[in-house]
């Protein structure tokens, strides 16, 4: 048994209560041992990275209970390749924070910050139902707190408006994972995989409701029609940062719908069937539309950014929705480009905001380092909107492919490639009103512009997703082998079955 | 005895949603702790529900109830409880940073 395996969980859980309570007052101690806990994350995710690669699952029983009885934590590639994404992004998030100082606009920044990262890691790993749930809880108490870090009315209420929605949230996954249990006696996902394939007919009602609440659940998570209307107004009032670090959030939903209904629920299951297919599509489809119209309509930076959010997470789940290892591929692939890029998004959105004083698409004076900060957002637009040579478009260019032999095609190649377009212009429209419409500064304006900072480093920070944009469509080849070889393994969902039970 | 606890579920669950579809944050706290009290009373009820019966194996005992749900109800409930904890200081905070308890969203300006 490799204990390295609940090291991302163990390592944020034992380091977040030490900054909360020992550091607290020190904020340079707690910056120093927050960089230093997340760069030992990346260090290890790296390791579990390695050891999944080669194809194995491996299992960690808690307790070294067996499974079912016991939890379990299972590192296969698709929870490998998302916990490294996650301690990654979050390693530039981190630093991005500590050098534009949001983190000392308010309280305990960084405790928050490692929770939040537990929760995200033990969701990705966890084998459990109900593991998975708590792990939602934890990321999703860090969220709040982040998500309100800083204060400020608008601020409040936004958040007031993510916790409700979250709580009723919550409430649906506790019925259906109730419902799961009433009708099978167990909540360990492969087990599960089991007893649904067995499941006599007079039950299979029963698991079918409970099978859609899941996915409404993991809907509201990925911000899918119709329940994404939290997100806009969540994500254009947090904090920039804690923008770009929930983009991870919403994938987080995307990688349960993509885990439950291949290993439990999959298309060749009877008693649930393409039901799941049935519903995400058009469901998915609507979510790129509503985005794509929002980038175009947006007044603000920050809801520009949101609202592109909706658009990748429309983009992942039709291609996720499509239910074939083909489709799997192109939306991890997506996956990865589009959490980076939304990140991007958000922390240049966040320099213009701090060099520009408001992130209105409106006219205002030149601001400081416009050149620079406009180059970077042409290069984010690109990737966000899907245009060649970054890797949005090999991602969008992979779902096509996939949806090639698709009954839906037609609809699905129109809203892509129209949404596409709409992206471009609302991104052209908001770089041209944002960078090229200068008036005369009078005197409202210079009062922003004192409260504008001047510091270089942020700059730089933000520069590490977008390289990060570039390398990716670099290594476009050998990363889309990796993701075809998880997709594969997803598909076959006997390999991690048996590696949780035993062989059997 | 299911329909009455069923029965008290579905009265709870529908007070909740009820409560949640209100425009101001002391009702929709409310409803949503009426939502997990129903959640709890389900989950509970999940495994079945049996009377005077001991929540473990034992020898001798053939007659048992289901202890698994009831630690999941433990877990829930407090998970619940320190959840409406925050949701009740955000919306104390928002309340005292704008003055009205509203939970709508105005027209955003810029």
């Amino acid at each position: 048994m490799n204990h390295w395996i609940i090291a991302p969980v163990v390592l944020p859980a034992i380091l977040a209560p030490l900054i909360a309570w020992v550091m607290r007052h020190d904020m340079t101690l707690a910056r120093v041992f927050s960089v230093a806990g997340t760069v030992a994350l990346v260090v290890i995710s790296i390791g579990l990275f390695a050891i999944a690669a080669s194809g194995d699952v491996s299992v960690y029983k808690l307790g070294n209970w067996d499974a079912p009885f016991g939890i379990v934590l299972v590192l296969d590639r698709l929870s490998a390749l998302m916990v490294l994404l996650t301690t990654s992004l979050a390693l530039m998030v981190l630093i991005y924070a500590i050098v534009s100082e949001w983190d000392s606009r308010g309280r305990h920044f960084h405790a928050l910050f490692q929770f939040l990262l537990m929760g995200v890691t033990g969701a990705f790993l966890t084998g459990d139902a109900f593991n998975l749930f708590v792990f939602f809880e934890v990321l999703l108490i860090a969220s709040y707190g982040l998500m309100i870090f800083g204060g400020g009315g608008m601020r409040l209420r936004a958040g007031l408006q993510y916790v409700v929605m979250n709580l009723a949230g919550s409430s649906l996954f506790l019925v259906a994972l109730g419902t799961i249990y009433a009708v099978t006696g167990t909540l360990n996902i492969a087990d599960l995989a089991l007893k649904v394939q067995e499941l006599p007919v007079e039950d299979v009602a029963l698991i079918r409701v409970a099978a859609m609440l899941l996915m409404i659940v993991f809907a509201i998570k990925a911000a899918l029609f119709p329940v994404q209307f939290w997100l806009p107004a969540t994500y254009a009032n947090a904090p920039a940062p804690v923008a770009a670090m929930f983009a991870i959030m919403t994938k987080v939903g995307a990688y349960a719908i993509l885990r439950f209904f291949t290993t439990v629920f999959g298309p060749e299951v009877s008693a649930t069937g393409s039901m799941a297919a049935d519903w995400l599509l058009p469901a998915a489809l609507i979510t790129i539309v509503i985005g794509a119209s929002g980038v175009l309509g947006a007044k603000r930076l920050m809801s520009l950014a949101a609202f592109a959010v909706l658009t990748s997470m429309g983009t992942v789940m039709v291609a996720i929705s499509m239910f074939t290892p083909d489709a799997a591929m192109a939306a991890l692939y997506y996956i990865i480009h589009s959490t980076f890029a939304a990140a991007a998004l958000f922390l240049v959105a966040d320099l213009v905001m701090a060099n520009r004083g408001h992130d209105g698409i409106r006219m205002s004076p030149v601001m400081a380092r416009s050149g620079l900060i406009s180059g970077l957002f042409f290069v984010v637009a690109i990737a966000v909107a899907g245009m060649p040579p970054l890797a949005g478009f090999l991602g969008k260019l992979l779902v096509l492919e996939a949806a090639q032999t698709n009954t839906n095609m037609v609809w699905i190649w129109t809203v892509i490639l129209v949404s596409s377009l709409v992206m471009v212009v609302g991104f052209a429209r908001a770089g041209s009103m944002i960078f090229w419409n200068i008036q005369e500064a009078d005197e409202t304006d210079e009062a922003e512009a004192k409260t504008a900072t001047t510091s270089a480093l942020p700059v730089a920070a933000a520069m590490a997703p977008i390289a990060v944009l570039v390398l990716l469509a670099v290594f476009g080849g050998p990363l889309t082998e990796f993701t075809q070889a998880t997709a594969e393994q997803l598909f076959t969902p006997v390999e991690y079955i048996s590696a949780v039970l035993g062989a059997e | 005895m299911e329909m009455l606890v069923a029965s008290a579920i579905g009265v709870l669950t529908a007070t909740g949603v009820y409560l949640i579809l209100r425009l101001r944050a002391f009702p929709v706290i409310l409803g949503t702790a009426m939502l997990s009290y129903a959640v709890n009373v389900f989950l509970f009820a999940a495994g079945r529900l049996t009377v005077n019966a001991p929540p473990i194996l034992q020898k001798g005992v053939l007659e048992y109830t289901d202890p698994l749900p009831q630690a999941l109800v433990l877990t829930a409930i407090v998970i619940s409880f320190g959840m409406t904890a925050v949701v009740v200081m955000i919306a104390l905070g928002a309340f005292l940073e704008t003055g009205d308890d509203a939970i709508d969203i105005a027209e955003e300006g810029e």
